[in-house]
């Protein structure tokens, strides 16, 4: 076992782990974040997206170990310090952008990452952007309007309401 | 996953030390070895991370003007910081599986994992690259010995990859939407000595040099010099995603697309 330590959503935690732990373990079974989903293992489905360092990774193609020291961000510490719905889950909300909700946790921190880089993201970058998040419901479509609203712009033209 | 324990060494010396340990892999960004892991296809008792070895992050341009890459930099990384000195190199590291792969897939572990159907492959052969190890120097050509099989000697390390900077490059790939490999990719460079071509995704042998369009592309540097070319399907790959001959048609057809936006 080895002894861990990171800041995970602003708050210091530590643990102690095998060398196999996958972060998404960690994260899940540990700490008790069970918002971190995992869809596939196999790394495809992006369901279990979290930030390490400031940059979108699959949780569940990590070793805990390999984030000792780091700053993780997990759905979790999306929602605004009073409890109410960040921006980007906002906007998920007021434009259908999830209907069983399973991969929504990968999609928001996506996109998180996604705005923090590019601002004013077109919906071909959105949608590039998203390669690595499947979702079996939604067909996209209003994620991708979502995360264009989130951002600022006028989504008033896409279409699929 | 079998159990293994992980080091994370700060140094180069401090990897190669490591990885002298009885049954010792190295671990770059796993995003291809951690899946390998969960399938129990491989049992190391000790994984060697060489993502915090500051030594081998990051882009550098030599005095000769080559782009120098450390083992352990991300794609995400080479996307950005390599776009200023090799666009065609950057672009192709832009488009290697999807955002979050590329925050932790590194080039190093790319090359010394040699899928047969990856993109940093083409890249380095197609640009004549020098694989440089813990104690050599290796030219791609020498570097690929067939699918999944290198030059590399147990527990040498990827330190750094210098790629020398065509006039002109393009890389051309055929997406597998599911496995974000190529289900053909084609890398074409043009430097003032020739024109080199690099095929990933289509060999059984993995990566290779299709030396006829070099030659034609050499004399001609336009499209239309592969009209009389054909790649035979012999020992091509086939699968439920492409037959052999499917994949060697395919070859030619990306190779003129690469030629193309070169030109473009």
């Amino acid at each position: 076992m080895t002894g861990i330590s990171m800041v995970v959503n602003g708050r210091a935690v530590s643990g102690d782990v095998e060398g196999r732990t996958l972060l998404s373990s960690f994260l899940r079974d540990d700490l008790r974040l069970t918002g971190t989903h995992v869809g596939c293992d196999t790394s495809q489905c992006g369901a279990c997206v979290v930030h390490v360092n400031g940059k979108a990774v699959k949780a569940c193609t990590m070793f805990a170990v390999e984030a000792d020291g780091a700053e993780v961000a997990t759905i979790e510490g999306e929602a605004n310090a009073d409890g109410s719905l960040s921006v980007i889950q906002q906007a998920f909300q007021d434009h259908h952008g999830l209907q069983c909700g399973f991969c929504t946790p990968g999609m928001v921190m996506s996109a998180a990452a996604l705005l923090k880089d590019n601002p004013k993201p077109t919906e071909t970058e959105v949608r590039d952007y998203l390669e690595g998040n499947i979702c079996r419901c939604t067909g996209y479509h209003n994620i991708v309007k979502a995360i264009m609203a989130a951002s600022g712009q006028d989504v008033s033209a896409i279409a699929a309401e | 996953m079998y159990a293994f324990e992980i080091e994370r060494p700060s140094t180069i010396a401090d990897a190669v030390n490591a990885l002298k340990g009885e049954d010792a892999q190295a671990l770059g960004g796993g995003q291809t070895l951690i899946p390998t892991l969960k399938q129990r296809l491989a049992a190391p008792s000790v994984l060697v991370s060489l993502t915090g070895i500051g030594e081998m992050q990051g882009v550098c341009q030599a005095d000769d003007g080559a782009v120098c890459i450390g083992g352990a930099t991300t794609h995400a990384t080479v996307a950005k910081e390599a776009a200023a000195h090799y666009p065609a190199l950057a672009d192709l590291a832009s488009h290697i599986g999807d955002p979050a792969v590329r925050n932790r897939g590194t080039i190093g572990g790319s090359l010394a994992n040699n899928d047969p159907a990856a993109c940093y492959p083409a890249a380095a052969l197609g640009s004549g690259a020098t694989i440089i190890t813990n104690n050599r120097q290796i030219a791609a050509d020498d570097y690929f010995e067939g699918m999944f099989s290198t030059a590399l000697d147990e527990g040498e390390v990827i330190t750094e990859v210098r790629f020398p900077v065509p006039q002109t490059a393009n890389y051309q790939k055929f997406l597998q939407p599911a496995s974000r490999f190529a289900l053909v990719g084609v890398f074409v460079a043009q430097y003032a000595d020739g024109v080199r071509v690099a095929v990933t995704g289509a060999s059984e042998e993995g990566v290779f040099r299709w030396s006829e369009a070099e030659a034609a592309l050499s004399a001609n540097f336009s499209a239309s010099a592969l009209d009389g070319l054909s790649l035979p399907a012999d020992g091509m790959i086939g699968d439920l995603h492409g037959s052999p001959s499917y994949r060697a048609h395919l070859v030619k057809v990306m190779t003129g697309r690469a030629v193309a936006a070169c030109q473009g």
